[in-house]
């Protein structure tokens, strides 16, 4: 029998305001514990919220940008539970009006753009913080007593939650890769699940290839980078297979994914399923966004990156578009393309370099980029790297870094390969039946003896001469 | 009856409110009456009414995103039952 | 040497003429109140708190002890309050402060505001200074109280479903509930967020109507309130002509108003037609019969969550146990009285799963057909005018086994708070020798011509607000 996966994602987006969403305390890491909080955020008795009118602005760009419909009506309801976390008793949230419905996510593939629905977007506010004392690493489970800092509490959360769309690991993957995207570029938020300013739950349930039924589905939380993502709705699928093929009935619960052991843990037990008594909250007016607001915002939507891939693709592939787009590296591909660079080294200097590297791009003179992408092969491997990280600094020239020459003699470099081959006679051998990996590993060798001068190019060349290959 | 001894109990717990059977007896009896009275609500007809949420007709309140001073922490711990190195302290949820 | 006070006589505006006069100082007109105070609270039990030194240059103001005081406790009268001192002022606080109105003291209530009596005060009752034995009104029967006893010149008092007016109508004095959103309700102790309004508790209507502009506009911290569209003016006219008032005969037939009352309110109405207003029936179908059952589903379920902060966690007392979920619902249970434990429960359930379509969904069109019926009412009728309680005073004890009973207390003035209207009560007579309230119900922000009404019959009516047995 074979299995379809069927996943959704909810996606919770820390807007990057200056202030709280319903009270105007000032936002940011690292201030001194209840040292930015109010009688709003506090839920003193009698404080009421006002809301944050950038952060509806930015929700709606978000909307925007993910092809939904923006409510002309849109309400804020509270959503009512008791937890360390939430002073008031109850969450300001959206329930049945939210700012932003029925969008759509194109993600390009090889086989075409699968669309992955938005079915809403709405706009809330975060939870405080609670240290648990006491416990095993910090988690409630054995815990003697808990600390609650309210610093964070009352920062504006987008909560994006898309169709059970998704089919694969991978393809949540590399959704959560292009959303990220899309939101860094609005300007909105600064994304990133290792900071907490993106979260990422899973819905993942699994239905015989083929059918369209929808069967019980499990959440997953506390995943706290795509990889991870990844790697839970992967157990998470096969935990799920393994029940329905062994007769069991899956079980709708909520587990925490374990990066370290790959385990699901069942979340924090609760008495009984919550009852949020959602209403509409009584202390906020309703929001009609103007129609001048929705357009103006519409027209400051910059290129969005599935558009970019799609275009990007005609130039290079899909891979290598993807990587850059997602990356945010595609502007400074193609300006340095535009000074001269051949596009497909361009893109793997850039692909495999400046990803993730933590450079601004904005901050890359693209030319003398070019210059090294040109030069790369003719220069030793420890010059490049070093202008590669110092592209961004003010002023870079990749002059003194072309200046130098890696060694390309044959004749020079026979000897030293000669050298490593010798002194690695399991590896040779290993290669020899089919480990064609292994060359990395000589090269690697190699380079460590010419202290990186050598041309990887000239040596790989050699040895394959040298092991017949 | 339009509440039960049951239903009670449930809704004390959904309101953490741990109330003693002699209390659950006597709220369940006088809820009971109060929500008959209540009930008469279901005789009319509402067929197309809008709910009213608001009795004013406003709409788009809201703040420029510009930050005001927070309280200083003496204030924020004035009146905390319990407190600890600035943050407030309360005992652990029960697994 | 200074004049000595009549404080069962001064009012609020007599008071600020002595004071622009320098005939007296503030401090000795506080004085005179906390004189006045010392003589009569202890049997009265007005007051839940006094300010020894006064902080203002003019008239001495009491607030209702759901309005926060920046450095003075505020308990809503229950004990899951008892000892908390606000860090921040309520904004109508704070307005009172910028005017000069110097703080005599927070005023007892039924706790959060819930009652029509004060007796369910986690602090003992207020007494009625017109008859000990009685009740004042409630849920602010502290301020109506002090306010009739003399010892406070004009109160701020809060009300929901009749709070300010049915104690200002059982204690003999003047109380406006204002349209909803022309008052701030930051820093006040939330019961119902859409119903609940500060308003002004007098001897006169004009007094009412000055303190009323000292703390009525547009709040920024309050996303509910909304600019006057006009400045208060204070009344002068004494005549009615070109006013229309309307009887909705419900509101007069209602089951349960006592004779004595019928009659009183029924002078007062021949009176202001010879004063010149044209009086005319009207009707307001299903706004009586269908406004308390609206009313007790929309306020509890607001209620219930608006007392989910209380969890012993940031303030108040707290019952120490061994887990979270026992420590908050054990200092739940100990902190709240049975009132706010009924209304929190009764709330929980309108809203609960299954239960909202038919309770809380169903009130709010209710709702919206008891503000058409007013609205179409208020096309005919400038005012619309009733009893403001279908009972004088009643005895302490009487009704307090009985919660339903009680409710009934507010039948008249809960449908115009519905609405978001404002309503004035004035006193209009006595039956059996406690006074009755008359209620002029106006349109949105209408309170200028309730002013001009009530001023109007006030000056005709002549009644004297000191109670009998205080002359």
């Amino acid at each position: 029998m074979s299995w379809e996966p069927v996943i959704g994602l909810e996606v919770h987006v820390h807007l990057k305001t200056r202030t709280k969403m319903f009270c105007r305390c000032a936002v940011g890491f690292g201030a001194e514990p209840n040292t930015r909080t109010c009688p709003v955020c506090l839920a003193f008795p009698g404080a009421l919220p006002v809301v944050n009118r950038t952060a509806v602005e930015w929700t709606i760009k978000l909307g925007l940008a993910l092809g939904c419909e923006i409510a002309e009506h849109s309400v804020f309801s509270r959503k009512n539970y008791f937890y360390f976390d939430s002073p008031k008793g109850y969450q300001i949230s959206q329930y049945d009006l939210p700012f932003c419905i029925s969008g759509k996510v194109l993600l390009p593939t090889a086989k075409g753009d699968r669309v992955i629905g938005i079915v809403r977007a709405h706009l809330e506010e975060d939870a405080a913080k609670t240290v648990h004392v006491g416990g095993r690493t910090g988690r409630i489970r054995g815990a003697d007593h808990s600390l609650v800092d309210f610093n964070r509490g009352g920062t504006p959360l987008v909560e994006i939650v898309t169709a059970p769309d998704i089919r694969s690991a991978d393809e949540a993957k590399r959704f959560l890769q292009l959303l990220r995207q899309t939101i860094v570029e609005l300007g909105i938020s600064d994304a990133e699940m290792e900071k907490g300013t993106l979260r990422v739950d899973a819905n993942v349930s699994v239905r015989p290839a083929g059918s369209q039924e929808l069967r019980t589905r499990t959440e997953l939380k506390n995943m706290n980078s795509f990889t991870f993502v990844a790697r839970g709705i992967d157990a998470e699928i096969a935990r799920q297979i393994a029940v329905w093929e062994s007769g069991e009935e899956v079980r709708q619960e909520t587990y925490d994914f374990e990066a370290a052991t790959g385990a699901l843990t069942p979340h924090r037990a609760k008495e009984e399923a919550d009852d949020y008594r959602y209403f509409p909250e009584p202390d906020l007016v309703p929001v009609e966004p103007p129609g001048e607001l929705v357009e103006r915002l519409r027209s400051e939507l910059p290129e969005l990156p599935s558009a970019r891939i799609r275009r990007l693709e005609a130039e290079l592939d899909l891979d290598r578009a993807t990587v850059l787009v997602t990356g945010g590296l595609d502007r400074l591909w193609q300006e340095t393309v535009s000074s001269g660079a051949e596009k497909v080294a361009a893109a793997n200097v850039i692909a495999n370099n400046l990803v993730g590297a933590g450079l601004d791009p904005a901050a890359v003179p693209a030319k003398e980029l070019a210059r090294l992408v040109d030069g790369r092969e003719r220069i030793p491997r420890t010059a490049f790297d070093e202008a590669i990280s110092k592209l961004a600094d003010p002023g870079f020239s990749a002059d003194p870094y072309l200046a130098q020459e890696a060694v390309s003699d044959e004749a020079e470099l026979e000897p030293i390969v000669m050298r490593v081959l010798e002194a690695s006679p399991g590896q040779v051998e290993a290669f020899r039946s089919g480990k064609e990996g292994l060359l990395g590993f000589f090269v690697g060798q190699v380079m460590k003896e010419t202290q990186g001068k050598a041309n990887p190019r000239v040596v790989s060349e050699l040895v394959r001469t040298k092991l017949g290959s | 009856m339009a509440i039960s001894r049951e239903e009670v109990q449930h809704v004390a717990r959904l309101a953490w409110l741990a109330l003693s059977p002699e209390e659950i007896e006597r709220f369940a009896g006088e809820l009971d009456k109060i929500l008959d009275a209540i009930g008469i609500v279901a005789e009319l007809d509402l067929d197309g009414v809008q709910p009213t949420s608001h009795p004013l007709d406003l709409v788009n309140v809201w703040d420029d995103d510009v930050p005001r001073d927070s309280l200083p922490r003496e204030d924020v711990l004035a009146n905390a039952p319990l407190a600890d190195g600035g943050l407030f302290k309360v005992p652990t949820w029960r697994q | 040497m200074a004049p000595v006070i009549d404080t069962l006589r001064l009012t609020a505006e007599g008071a600020k003429g002595l004071l622009e006069r320098g005939e007296i100082s503030a401090a000795e007109l506080h004085a005179a109140y906390l004189d006045a105070i010392g003589v009569r609270d202890e049997e009265l039990h007005c007051f839940l708190s006094t300010v020894d030194r006064p902080e203002g240059a003019g008239v001495p103001i009491a607030l209702k002890d759901v309005i926060s005081t920046k450095g003075v406790e505020t308990t809503a009268g229950s004990k899951i309050l008892s000892g908390y001192v606000p860090v921040f002022d309520s904004t109508v606080a704070a307005r009172c402060k910028d005017a000069g109105l110097p703080l005599l003291g927070k005023t007892n209530l039924d706790e959060f505001a819930m009652g029509s009596s004060t007796e369910n005060s986690a602090f003992g009752p207020t007494r009625n200074p017109w008859d000990p034995t009685r009740v004042p009104g409630g849920s602010g029967g502290g301020s109506a109280a002090a306010v009739s006893a003399g010892l406070a010149p004009w109160a701020l008092g809060s009300d929901t479903g009749g709070s300010i007016k049915q104690p200002s109508a059982l204690c003999g004095n003047v109380g406006l509930r204002p349209t909803y959103g022309t008052v701030s309700r930051y820093g006040i102790v939330a019961f119902a967020s859409s119903l609940d309004q500060v308003g002004p508790v007098a001897k006169t209507v004009r007094d009412v109507a000055l303190l009323y502009s000292l703390i009525a506009g547009r709040d920024p911290l309050d996303s509910t309130t909304a600019e006057l569209p006009e400045p208060v003016r204070l009344p002068e006219a004494d005549s009615l002509a070109g006013v229309r008032i309307g009887v909705p005969t419900e509101l007069n037939e209602a089951e349960g108003i006592e004779p004595g009352v019928a009659v009183a309110v029924e002078r007062a109405i021949a009176l202001a037609e010879e004063l010149g207003a044209e009086v005319g029936a009207c009707s307001l179908p299903r706004s009586v019969r269908y406004g308390m059952p609206c009313y007790y589903l929309i306020a509890p379920a607001e209620a219930s969550s608006n007392l989910a902060r209380y969890d012993g966690v940031r303030y108040g007392p707290r019952v120490e146990d061994e887990s979270y979920q026992e420590m908050v619902e054990r200092t739940r249970d100990e902190g709240f009285g049975d009132e706010p434990k009924r209304r929190i429960m009764l709330g929980t359930y309108a809203l609960s799963a299954g239960y909202y379509d038919a309770y809380y969904g169903r009130a709010q069109k209710v709702r919206t057909l008891i503000g058409e019926e007013h609205r179409e009412a208020l096309e005919q009728f400038d005012v619309l005018v009733s009893p403001t309680s279908p009972t004088v005073a009643f005895p302490i004890g009487e009704r307090a086994a009985d919660p339903l009973a009680m409710y009934l207390s507010d039948v008249l003035t809960i449908p115009s708070n519905l609405a978001g209207l404002p309503g004035l009560s004035i006193p209009c007579g006595l039956s059996e020798g406690l006074p009755v309230g008359l209620q002029l119900i106006g349109p949105q922000f209408g309170e200028n011509l309730l002013f001009r009404v009530g001023h109007a019959l006030e000056q005709a009516l002549e009644f004297d607000t000191v109670p009998e047995r205080l002359r």
